[in-house]
């Protein structure tokens, strides 16, 4: 059965997560991908706080598909996580605590999300259309000069995905990729 | 000399766009199906089942099954007696793009420039290899290929002496390598031989042939049955964690080459394997 948590994430919930663990996660999510992280990390270094308050939040990595009308978002699924690994400790360290995307995150990226205790998700990649059905409300709220890329806060209910790095150093595709392998 | 009206293309351009985006192909529905008996990590299961759940959605609902709705790549057949009317096969098929994914509510994928990365804003340009054949038809092949599984793709001149164990190796290698990355389980695209870009374009055509359609030629079939069970002994799974259903087919297409080489070129389809086919007559 899969554990339901709400968002943002609290510290007990997020400790108690382990690789491979199947979660429905119900609250508030931010998206942010490539351009959206360079803009942020850049602007940072100008003195520029970033859009959004992270602490104890979740970054989506999406770039939907534009909405037809009378839907509240296109189809929405993840996109290649490690294209944000170059910026990713840096948010961690700014008080973000998840992360959902797909693929390997770089050996930086896993040894900060302990440091920082802060957990990896996974959402079925090409699975667009079905997540979309758990995104109740999206606004963009920064960055609406990129499009696709913009920055949306995200209102999500029962949005699937599995824990692929947990806050310990777990790892699933490490893990079941041993365990079936032949 | 029949006459095939630049009209005509865009309109069935277009169409085939939406379609490939929306309504996944009974080739990959099927193998979802098998897959799910077959998987033997639970969660293996609960990723197949989503995959067939979002299929229905998208087809029900008429939305793209991925938000990458891709690039769109074209392989044209065209009947060398034919004419075309009203300007040029190339144009058309962009017409068609644009009209297709901007109708379609299909996200703009494609940039000017790789190196100033600034959006066209109605994906296209498209890619397209215009194959010269007899007749006085015209048949266009259309996939909208993903770009996380694009970018795990690869190629590499090895070595006559390396043989095909060399071969196989390479390819899991590269099957490895892209692990989740390339959103298994995964339609593997093979070219073995011609020359450099020859072998990248073979890989990409191979993905075009339907799933469970093995190659004619039985040396060449047999190659991807070995291959397909290779593969699925990796362990790598669905979306990479843990299972026996890595890739979903293996297509493998051979063509002659120079004494001195053996390219071998490996294009990653993810399971959002979106293809069509239409003849315009
Ligand atoms: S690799 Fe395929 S399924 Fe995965 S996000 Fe890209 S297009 Fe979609």
């Amino acid at each position: 059965m899969p554990k339901k948590i709400n968002l943002p994430l609290q510290e007990t919930d997020l400790m108690a997560l382990k690789a491979g663990d199947r979660v429905l996660l119900s609250g508030v999510v931010y998206t942010a991908r490539d351009a959206a992280h360079k803009r942020m990390i850049e602007q940072k270094k100008e003195g520029i706080p970033f859009p959004i308050d992270l602490t104890n939040q979740v970054i989506y990595y999406v770039g939907p598909t534009p909405a037809k009308p009378g839907m509240v978002i296109g189809s929405a699924g993840p996109t290649t996580s490690g294209r944000m690994d170059l910026y990713t400790p840096r948010l961690l360290e700014a008080g973000l605590k998840g992360m959902i995307g797909k693929g390997y995150r770089s050996e930086e990226v896993k040894q900060a999300m302990i440091k920082h205790k802060a957990v990896y998700f996974g959402a079925v990649g090409g699975a667009a259309a079905l997540i979309a059905r758990s995104i109740k409300s999206s606004e963009v709220i920064a960055y609406e000069d990129l499009g696709t890329e913009a920055i949306r806060k995200l209102t999500i209910e029962n949005f699937p995905v599995f824990v692929i790095n947990d806050a310990h150093g777990g790892d699933v595709y490490q893990e079941g990729v041993a365990q079936y392998k032949s | 000399m029949k006459k095939i009206h630049y009209e005509n293309i865009v309109e069935q351009v277009a169409e085939i766009c939406k379609k490939s985006n929306y309504n996944l192909g009974e080739d990959v529905y099927s193998a979802f199906k098998l897959a799910l008996q077959t998987e033997q990590s639970e969660i293996g299961k609960e990723v197949i089942s989503q995959l067939i759940e979002n299929a229905d959605i998208a087809k029900a609902e008429q939305v793209p099954m991925c938000q990458d709705t891709g690039t769109a790549v074209f392989i044209v057949e065209v009947g060398q007696d034919c004419h075309i009317v009203g300007g040029s096969l190339v144009d058309a098929i962009n017409e068609g793009v644009k009209k297709g994914y901007g109708e379609g509510y299909l996200r703009n994928s494609i940039i000017y420039n790789p190196l100033n990365r600034k959006n066209t804003g109605d994906n296209t340009p498209a890619i397209v290899h215009i194959d010269l054949v007899e007749g006085d038809n015209i048949t266009i092949h259309m996939t909208a290929k993903g770009g996380g599984a694009e970018n795990m793709s690869d190629l590499k001149m090895l070595k006559p002496s390396d043989g095909i164990e060399g071969v196989k190796k390479y390819i899991l290698s590269i099957v490895k390598e892209a692990g989740p990355n390339a959103c298994p389980p995964l339609v593997v695209g093979i070219g073995i031989g011609g020359n450099f870009e020859r072998c990248a374009y073979l890989a990409k055509k191979s993905l075009f042939r339907p799933l469970g359609v093995r190659h004619e030629d039985p040396v060449v079939a047999e190659l991807e049955e070995e291959l397909m069970s290779e593969i699925n002994r990796l362990g790598i799974g669905p979306q990479g964690m843990g299972g026996n259903t890595t890739a979903l087919d293996v297509k493998v297409e051979v063509e002659s080459c120079h004494i001195a080489a053996l390219p071998v070129a490996v294009n990653l389809n993810c399971h959002a394997s979106r293809h069509q086919t239409i003849t315009l007559t």
